[in-house]
């Protein structure tokens, strides 16, 4: 991971930060190494769990004191109670979910919220990319070849937006990433990242 | 096992606490046992609070020994590798326990024991035990050393049944919970294997209906036994890694003699455990295992409902006598009650041995629970 890339989560670190309400109970959904976890704990009083497929991240996460459990994304949703959780986070996971419209319906029977960080598809480097290089985009937020990819699923702010509309998800609130800073205009076309909180 | 090092224990003794002599102790079938024994270690020094003891629970052919040395052995307690000054269970902050379960044969109270009305050995007239017995049995030790809170109690295989009966039994004692490489009940298959090994016992004539202990032991018979289980502990991929067709001799000699070498690893393994288990012990113990169901006629995750613990499951990807899925289980039940799990399958090709083996992986795991389940205590307590 790159520097930069590593500035640019942290940025989506404090955005969900803000996001979420302290004292409040949060499940991360590939979790990782726990740092997003960590965060929240530490800033927001929350109290966390994740589920997370590797073993190595699972000891990252033991050593910083969080409660994860090592499995597949998949299944691990189905195993909470309805309204379990005030929020259900992705960040950075759902493209790489099996069935990411199964996913978000049990987060959002899990969770009271679910917030979903994505990188965006349709960003202007990467159409730039596709169209004049021929090449399939890789950026700060889509960092992989073809061949190594860990993501299945590919997909722009707008495609999200039209997802949650056919679903009748509600769009609560929601936030565009460039490089460095949060925008407003025009994001399918200048965000890297996206995160939205969404409801039932 | 590793060589012996500074972050070892030195010498140890066991030690024996036996329950008052007017107090009689109710197994779960409602059978009283008088003058109950314990054979128990302990390692490190309890605190002023009483707040940093922990349980160690054996498997069934372990013992009271976890740690250290005794005078005149070589080798150390079976869990040496996890317990010591700044290993896992770092006997530098905790207060470690180590009992032999009752129905065992190391010290406790179980079939090789007198019976104090007739002064000869129980033999089979030594009352059938639970696992929740075992964890009673322990449950009056902690009373004796005026311990009211326990910081974690572990155990893999039959400790992690005791383990999970703990979380169970007494929530209120129990502040974290560490079962692994176990199950929440025996299924068929572990019956089976059980069954076979116990039947190997009984075949042998001088079991003799259990009555032994003053003529020939029936040591084939339990080597059988101990050989069987060893399958049960490996698995495919480590059985083909330590032996595969790899002869003691240099060309097969075509006769009923040990041929190969995994022949004569189980045979080695049965003989040297008959020097040190009793064969009636051997029924008892499966017997246990076999009738230990948390369930309780219950749906798992209502069996679960009144933990208060932090759970921290361990589960071996090879591990094929209690496979992941069943650890999995507990968790799923678990998160259903809203009950605090950590759970992380170890990857590894030993199998169920594994949990003796995969001591780096679980002391990453162990040593920051435990640290960070110390830390959520100590925090209370000053509140």
């Amino acid at each position: 991971m790159t520097s930069k890339r590593k500035e640019e989560l942290r940025l989506d670190h404090k955005i969900i930060g803000e996001m979420v309400a302290y004292d409040s109970s949060v499940f991360d959904v590939g979790c990782g190494d726990g740092d997003l976890l960590e965060y929240l704990v530490l800033n927001k009083k929350v109290k966390g769990t994740g589920v997370e497929i590797s073993e190595a991240a699972i000891y990252k996460c033991v050593e910083k004191g969080l409660s994860v459990s090592h499995e597949d994304i998949d299944t691990g949703l189905t195993e909470y109670p309805d309204t379990m959780f005030d929020y259900v986070i992705f960040n950075q996971t759902m493209q790489q979910v099996n069935k990411p419209k199964e996913a978000i319906l049990e987060a959002l029977r899990i969770g009271k919220k679910v917030i979903i960080g994505f990188p965006n598809f349709c960003y202007l480097k990467s159409r730039f990319q596709l169209f004049f290089c021929g090449h399939v985009p890789v950026t700060p937020s889509l960092p992989y070849s073809w061949y190594d990819t860990p993501n299945r699923h590919f997909l722009s702010i707008k495609d999200f937006e039209e997802f949650c509309d056919m679903h009748k998800i509600v769009i609560e609130k929601k936030y565009f990433i460039t490089e460095k800073n949060t925008i407003r205009i025009f994001p399918n076309l200048f965000a890297l990242n996206a995160i939205f909180q969404i409801s039932k | 096992m590793t060589e012996k090092n500074e972050k070892d224990l030195g010498f140890v003794d066991t030690k024996y606490f036996n329950i008052p002599k007017e107090e009689e102790f109710v197994l779960e079938t409602g059978i009283k046992i008088k003058e109950l024994k314990i054979a128990y270690e302990t390692y490190g020094k309890l605190n002023k609070n009483k707040s940093n003891a922990i349980l160690i629970c054996h498997s069934l052919s372990g013992d009271a020994h976890a740690a250290g040395y005794h005078h005149g052995d070589k080798k150390p307690g079976w869990w040496n590798d996890m317990i010591g000054f700044g290993k896992a269970f770092d006997t530098d902050k905790y207060f470690v326990i180590c009992s032999n379960v009752i129905g065992g044969c190391k010290g406790s109270s179980g079939p090789n024991s007198i019976n104090p009305q007739t002064g000869k050995p129980y033999g089979l007239s030594f009352p059938i035990v639970s696992v929740l017995d075992m964890v009673n049995a322990q449950k009056k030790l902690i009373d004796f050393m005026g311990i009211k809170k326990i910081l974690s109690v572990c155990g893999g295989s039959m400790g992690g049944m005791q383990v999970l009966q703990w979380a169970v039994a007494y929530p209120e004692v129990v502040i974290s919970v560490i079962p692994i490489a176990t199950t929440y009940k025996h299924a068929a298959q572990q019956i089976a294997f059980d069954e076979v090994g116990r039947q190997a016992i009984m075949a042998d004539s001088s079991w003799n209906g259990g009555n032994y202990y003053e003529t020939a032991h029936p040591s084939a018979g339990l080597a059988v036994a101990r050989m069987i289980g060893h399958i049960t502990y490996m698995s495919y991929e480590s059985m083909e890694n330590k032996f595969g067709r790899v002869l003691k001799k240099e060309k097969l000699g075509y006769e009923f003699s040990t041929e190969f070498e995994v022949e004569g690893y189980l045979r080695y393994r049965g003989d040297s455990f008959v020097k040190r288990f009793d064969a009636n012990s051997y029924l008892y113990l499966t017997k246990a295992m076999d009738y230990f169901n948390i369930q309780n006629g219950k749906k798992l995750q209502i069996a679960f409902k009144n933990s208060k613990s932090r759970f921290l499951i361990i589960a071996f990807s090879s591990d094929w006598l209690y496979p992941p899925a069943q650890s999995k289980e507990i968790v799923k039940a678990l998160k259903m009650n809203g009950i605090d799990v950590t759970y992380c399958e170890i990857s590894s090709n030993y199998g169920h041995d594994a949990f003796l083996l995969k001591i780096a992986e679980e002391t990453k795991l162990i040593k920051h629970f435990l640290d960070k389940t110390f830390k959520n205590t100590e925090k209370k307590s000053d509140k």
